[in-house]
């Protein structure tokens, strides 16, 4: 039943971001040029409602669906692993124009070369691994 | 139906992946995207290689249906709802992009520069494409999260480090596009 929900959830999400085309390159390539409103309103409208249904569930210390308490962790304290990560990560965003999520959702949709990009994003991983304890963090 | 087939509008489709993060959230979950090729690495027998593998990737199970579930979105979103995919981007993005050599700028979903199936053979193609995996997965693991757990989850339960890995998003890809793009294209 569970695996069952989280599928669908995830077939959801794959629709969404195809249809809202935050998983196509021209739209990421438009944002970083500030030619347009379409992706800043996707993350933006998100955020907002985003932040409204997380201050819900703290309020109101909303069970989960299986009546389990809810834990919302928080992100690790630190500076130069954000900074520096979230530089690697722009690069690649701008230039493969996708990021984890819409990688899977153009695999679906058809686009074979992202097959590349997963791949690599897949090896770029394991190799942060093995280079973790000497990386700045 | 009609309006399931054209482009969703950003008003629309923000809120619903917020919907989609309280759902998770609400079945006990988290929404992240990146995680999975960790996963991934792991399933592969990384851990082998480096401690960071070595967890028990059958808590993330999980997590690998949201992504094959992601997976069928796609296609679904692609060949059942829209009959019409080319992306309507702004005049200034296209005529940009002409000048850098994307023709197919909005009359395609993605650049076939680097989208079709010839790239298969283009050594620049897919030495770019490499590269830009590369940085997502190297990048997203070190930052500690991607643009679903650091610019939607982290931001939205207010997250410092989250803003500090957004900065660093924006300011790697205002770089790439600005900097480097006119020298690799």
């Amino acid at each position: 039943m569970r695996t069952l929900i989280h599928l669908l959830i995830g077939i959801f999400f794959g629709i969404l971001l195809f249809k809202c085309e935050a998983a196509s390159w021209f739209r990421i390539y438009e944002m970083f040029r500030f030619d347009a409103f379409h992706m800043y309103g996707i993350i933006g409208s998100a955020l907002v409602v985003g932040i409204i249904l997380i201050q819900l569930i703290k309020r109101f210390n909303l069970k989960s669906f299986y009546g389990e308490k809810i834990e919302i962790p928080s992100k690790e304290k630190s500076f130069r692993r954000y900074l520096f990560g979230g530089i690697f990560f722009g690069l690649g965003w701008a230039l493969a124009g996708a990021c984890p999520g819409p990688i899977f959702t153009l695999l679906g949709a058809g686009f074979l070369p992202i097959a590349v990009v997963l791949i690599s994003a897949v090896l770029g991983t394991f190799v942060y691994g093995i280079l973790k304890n000497r990386l700045p963090h | 139906m009609e309006i399931i087939y054209q482009p969703w509008p950003w008003y629309v489709s923000g809120p619903l992946i917020a919907v989609v993060m309280f759902i998770l959230i609400m079945s006990g979950k988290r929404f992240g995207m990146s995680s999975n090729l960790r996963t991934l690495c792991t399933i592969c027998g990384a851990g082998k290689h480096a401690d960071f593998f070595q967890f028990d990737w059958k808590s993330q199970r999980w997590n690998l249906v949201v992504v094959a579930g992601t997976i069928i979105g796609g296609f679904i979103g692609a060949n059942l709802l829209s009959p019409e995919s080319s992306v309507t981007i702004a005049k200034d993005t296209v005529i940009e992009l002409q000048n850098l050599g994307f023709d197919s700028a909005g009359s395609a979903y993605m650049p076939t520069e680097l989208f079709d199936n010839f790239v298969f053979t283009d050594l620049k193609s897919m030495a770019l494409l490499i590269i830009g995996g590369f940085l997502v997965g190297f990048g997203a693991r070190y930052a500690g999260g991607c643009t679903s757990g650091h610019a939607i989850s982290g931001l939205s339960n207010l997250q410092v480090p989250s803003l500090i890995a957004v900065f660093g998003f924006f300011l790697g890809g205002l770089f790439m596009v600005h900097v480097l793009f006119p020298l690799i294209f």
